[in-house]
């Protein structure tokens, strides 16, 4: 029972493997470049059985490594066959390439129960299995779209996509310093300064917060995006007016949430600075500032989706002729449909590189917090 | 002694009175009390009694509703304002982000010392309170023994003439209490500060105040203030001759009056 619950994955490839041995080749009838693929069903059995058989008894590293390599040479193998027989490929390449996806399960379940001694391999682990996750979704994507031959507008291969992006580095970065560099940065710096600015005034004057706060409460659950084509008759088609919608986006939660954390320090706390005579702003600074850290890194990490979104989105309703939304929604009139994906891709990039810096930073600030400590 | 020393706390038919949703809540009446510089005056009671409260009052973290009061011969926000007093709450309230170093320097940066006086003073405090090699520290990696401590040291980083103490050790066990509340003595001796300490243990009130203060509760009020005959130097083994086993029998007798009363 043990035995089976541990090589479960390898197990099932073999079978999955000579079942799909029995109906080579890999290619329908008439493919133009039919192949056999006998030497791939011979790879990924010899691994399987490997793993089941000889390794039966062997640590996870082991294991993982004899799963990893039998997993993706047959994988790699498999994608080149892909050329020239598009939408041709049979049963038996997709239960081969399934077959190697198991073992690659195989290989990440292994990983996932090793135990390193080094903080250095920890952190190696660490990337490597999402790494491997993120191939797979590649590979998958692959294989399905251009062994079934899905049409290229309803969703191109990764291949294409990242053929799309090589060859348009410099319309891509155009369009990158335009939303990115321009409407993103400078409306997330003076949306999210401004929230906190107005958010201490809100604090000192009571006539603010009260009225104020419900107010920001209300906005921020708005679709403010609604407010981009007024902001372009504002201030212009140019980057002036994606930023206006960025700082309108993310004023109101850097307030609610600095506001909300202004509240949070306790009243021990604050009766020991009453107890030195501090004055309000010492009291702010060493006290209420620090404990509503964690509130304001909240509202940084929502508003750094935000802006991106808000930035591209405002370009739909009118910009020049450069910028990522503007290449969107002229691209896919166009059917250019590889271009919207490289798009897509480079913005998920940033948006995860924008979203870890803040997230670095916050790890470094709060790291007294008690969700934060001893990580 | 001759010349009775200045009067630091004066309460005069003291009362504060809480005004809440269930109508108001008498916390204290009537309380008659004369603290000397100098001093070391336990209070205790039953929870509920008012101690926190009257300590708070002194502090000037709530304002009394009757009678009168001075610190210092202040009103107690003068005397807040001039930072006459050092206070050591209930539970140690230390800053997490800062280091323990850090947080005895709070006080401190606050009232404008120098870089280098507030090093000799976070050295000299930390020292007084067995924590030197914690400084660099976070309070959550302290226990919660050496976190009270350090809270003590932030107290007395400042050198306030007065030290309220609201159960500073309520939450630790016997034998880091007793060797706190001989660390304690010790610096009461050698600093000669006037200290308001609260307390639910009769032995460790005994053993460490110069007087005794009983209250009990509905309303709060003093119901008996007891004198120490004990001698200013006090080994822990004070603890088990008669004198001392006398005042602790006359600070029960009057709990007990206390509780009585509201039978
Ligand atoms: N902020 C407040 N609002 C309303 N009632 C209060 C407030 N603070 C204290 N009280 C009431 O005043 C009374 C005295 O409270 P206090 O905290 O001084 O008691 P205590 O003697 O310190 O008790 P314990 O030994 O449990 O700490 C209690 O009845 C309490 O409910
Ligand atoms: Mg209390």
């Amino acid at each position: 029972m043990r035995r089976l619950k541990r090589n479960w994955q390898p197990l099932l490839a073999s079978t999955l493997t000579a079942i799909s041995a029995a109906w080579l080749p890999l290619t329908q009838p008439g493919a133009p470049v039919p192949i056999q693929g006998m030497t791939i069903a011979l790879l990924l059995l010899a691994a399987a059985l490997n793993v089941i058989l000889t390794l039966e008894d062997r640590g996870h590293a082991i294991r993982a490594g004899v799963l990893f390599i039998g997993a993706h040479i047959p994988a790699g193998m498999l994608l080149s066959g892909l050329d020239g027989n598009e939408g041709q490929m049979s049963a038996s390449f997709f239960l081969m390439i399934t077959a190697s996806w198991l073992l690659a399960w195989g290989t990440v379940s292994e990983l996932a129960q090793i135990e390193p001694r080094s903080s250095a391999a920890r952190s190696f682990l660490r990337l490597l299995i999402p790494a491997i996750f993120g191939v797979w979704i590649l590979i998958l994507w692959e294989a399905v779209t251009r062994g079934a031959g899905i049409p290229f507008i309803l969703l191109p291969p990764p291949s294409a996509i990242g053929a799309r992006i090589a060859g348009s580095i410099a319309t891509l970065w155009a369009d990158v310093q335009q939303t990115i560099f321009k409407a993103v940065l400078f409306g997330y710096v003076v949306g999210c300064a401004s929230g906190f600015a107005v958010a201490i005034l809100a604090d000192r004057f009571a006539f603010l917060r009260r009225g104020l706060i419900p107010i920001g409460n209300m906005v921020s659950a708005l679709p403010i995006i609604g407010v981009a084509p007024i902001m372009v008759m504002w201030f212009g088609f140019d980057w002036q007016s994606k930023a206006a919608v960025v700082i309108i986006m993310t004023f109101f939660p850097m307030l609610v949430n600095t506001v909300a954390g202004l509240a949070t320090a306790g009243t021990m706390e604050r009766d020991l600075m009453r107890s030195y005579a501090s004055d309000y702003w010492q009291t702010l600074i060493k006290l209420r500032l620090p404990a509503a850290m964690p509130f304001i890194f909240n509202a940084l990490k929502i508003n750094s989706t935000l802006a991106l979104i808000g930035a591209i989105v405002a370009e739909f309703f009118g910009t020049p002729i450069v910028g990522m939304g503007f290449r969107i929604s002229t691209e896919i009139g166009r059917m250019n449909v590889d271009m919207v994906w490289a798009e897509i891709a480079v913005a998920a990039l940033i948006g995860s590189v924008f979203y870890g810096v803040v997230a670095l930073v916050e790890r470094a600030t709060t790291f007294w917090h008690p969700s934060n400590r001893g990580g | 002694m001759s010349v009775t020393p200045p009067s630091v706390v004066s309460a005069r038919k003291l009362g504060l009175t809480f005004q809440t949703g269930d109508g108001p809540v008498h916390a204290l009446s009537n309380v008659d009390l004369e603290v000397r510089k100098g001093d070391f005056v336990s209070f205790i009671g039953p929870s509920g009694c008012g101690k926190t409260t009257f300590l708070r009052v002194i502090a000037d973290l709530e304002k009394n509703t009757d009678g009168e009061i001075t610190v210092n011969g202040m009103t107690p926000e003068e005397a807040r304002k001039s930072r006459s007093y050092g206070y050591v709450f209930q539970a140690p309230a230390l800053y997490p982000w800062r280091t323990i170093e850090k947080n005895v320097a709070l006080p401190l940066e606050i009232m404008g010392h120098s870089a280098a006086e507030r090093a000799k003073r976070i050295e000299r405090t930390l020292d007084l309170v067995n924590l030197s090699g914690f400084g660099k520290k976070y309070p959550w990696q302290l226990s919660g023994g050496m976190q009270q401590r350090a809270s003590i040291a932030r107290a007395l980083a400042f050198d306030a003439d007065l030290l309220l103490m609201d159960e500073p050790f309520g939450a630790l066990d016997e034998i880091v209490r007793d060797h706190l509340n001989a660390q304690l003595l010790k610096l009461w001796a050698r600093t000669e500060k006037t200290i308001c300490f609260v307390t639910h243990s009769i032995p460790e009130a005994v053993y460490l105040s110069t007087r005794i203060v009983v209250m009990s509760p509905r309303p709060g009020r003093v119901t008996d203030v007891i004198e120490s005959t004990l001698p200013k130097e006090r080994p822990l083994e004070i603890r088990e001759t008669p004198e001392f086993l006398e005042i602790a029998h006359r600070v029960r007798e009057g709990l007990r009056a206390g509780h009585s009363y509201e039978e």
